[in-house]
């Protein structure tokens, strides 16, 4: 297992003009981007469903690279949004998956069969033509750079350590300084997006 | 009791469609829909993306719409009940303007139904959600359907087209 922070510090410097969809790293993305005009830390629209919408953005800015990084509950939740989205097979999509084998944001209890899912293997065997693993953080640094080198749709299969979250929801720190409809209206600024 | 006698067209679901740039489709198949399926799989400018669940197509429209597209969704009012929270947080939270056409499967234009069917179910859950509807049962009621575009696209938010009739054969071929 590897720290998030620090797989997203190494991603950064390959990151090139990608927009990037930061899931549950965001608390940690926002720190490390340097161009948060493409950045869609989206917070927890509902659970489940980041896949999809990376997927959707991909799709219709197809001269984007979109690059995601998902997590296992989330994953989990709508596991086959991975046959949608192989059989689209986006060229520009780029799916990291943060498995930490817990949900971290309601006390890290762990997902079903949280230790033993291959999700790179399911994500291979729903019709993803490339995909990796990675549990030390040295091999990720190392293949980072030509994975991304390659066509998409990717997928990543990442584990990562647990930052568990026990406090009330009302009382976390608040790690996004913009809100939901900021996030959304920049980007489409960005992508010259008029409606 | 109206008796009804004319009939709905998936041509003329189609026309709509493509009469309000539609550059994504995003459904689940059923019963209701597949004649529709067939003229749409037919045009090239078309994208028919297939969701596993109902759920995934209001993440995968916002994604869409988000960058540009102009999307529709095409589920059943069984997908309807399952998508709730995604219908929420990503077409009500992120202000996705789409129209989403459900097969009512169950409408009997006379309200008698078993308790569980799902028809019983379908309003109460479009109200409960804040989402307002149209119902569309014959070949005159389509321009509702370009009511529901304007709407989405004005009130930034997800607007339901209720399909109370099965698409009949092609009328046109």
């Amino acid at each position: 297992m590897f720290e998030a922070a620090e797989m997203l510090r190494i991603y950064a410097k390959y990151r090139g003009s990608a927009i990037v969809i930061p899931g549950r790293g965001a608390r940690h993305w926002n720190r490390i981007s340097s161009a948060a005009s493409r950045d869609i830390p989206l917070g927890d629209p509902a659970m489940g469903g980041h896949a999809s919408f990376a997927f959707g953005l991909a799709l219709a800015q197809p001269k984007e690279r979109v690059v995601l990084f998902d997590s296992e509950g989330d994953l989990l939740m709508n596991l086959g949004a991975l046959g949608t989205i192989a059989e689209a097979a986006p060229a520009n999509f780029y799916h990291f998956l943060m498995d930490n084998e817990c949900y971290a944001t309601t006390g890290g209890q762990p997902v079903p069969n949280a230790k033993n899912i291959r999700y790179a293997d399911v994500a291979r065997d729903m019709g993803y033509q490339r995909v990796y693993f990675f549990d030390q953080l040295e091999d990720f640094a190392n293949n980072v750079e030509s994975i991304l080198a390659q066509p998409g749709p990717v997928f990543v299969h990442m584990k990562t350590v647990p930052e568990i979250e026990n406090l009330p929801i009302n009382q976390r720190p608040r790690w996004n300084p913009r809100t939901l409809d900021q996030v959304l209206a920049d980007l489409k600024k960005e992508l010259r997006v008029a409606r | 009791m109206t008796q009804q006698t004319a009939s709905l067209s998936p041509e003329t679901i189609y026309g709509e469609l493509k009469k309000n740039g539609v550059t994504h489709v995003v459904m689940l198949p059923d019963s209701e829909t597949n004649f529709l399926y067939l003229v749409m799989q037919a045009d090239p400018e078309l994208t028919l993306l297939h969701v596993a669940r109902e759920g995934q197509s209001f993440s995968t429209a916002a994604g869409l719409a988000v960058g540009g597209g102009r999307p529709v969704i095409l589920i059943q009012n069984t997908g309807l009940l399952e998508s709730c929270d995604s219908l929420r947080g990503w077409g009500i939270g992120l202000k996705t303007p789409v129209v989403v056409i459900i097969g009512y499967r169950g409408w009997t234009r006379h309200g008698v139904n078993p308790p569980t069917d799902v028809a019983n179910f379908t309003e109460p859950i479009l109200h409960a959600l804040g989402i307002h509807y149209f119902l569309v049962e014959n070949d005159a009621d389509a321009p509702r359907i370009s009511l529901a575009f304007q709407e989405a696209a004005q009130t930034r938010r997800p607007v339901a087209v209720l399909v109370g009739d099965e698409y009949h054969g092609f009328v046109n071929r």
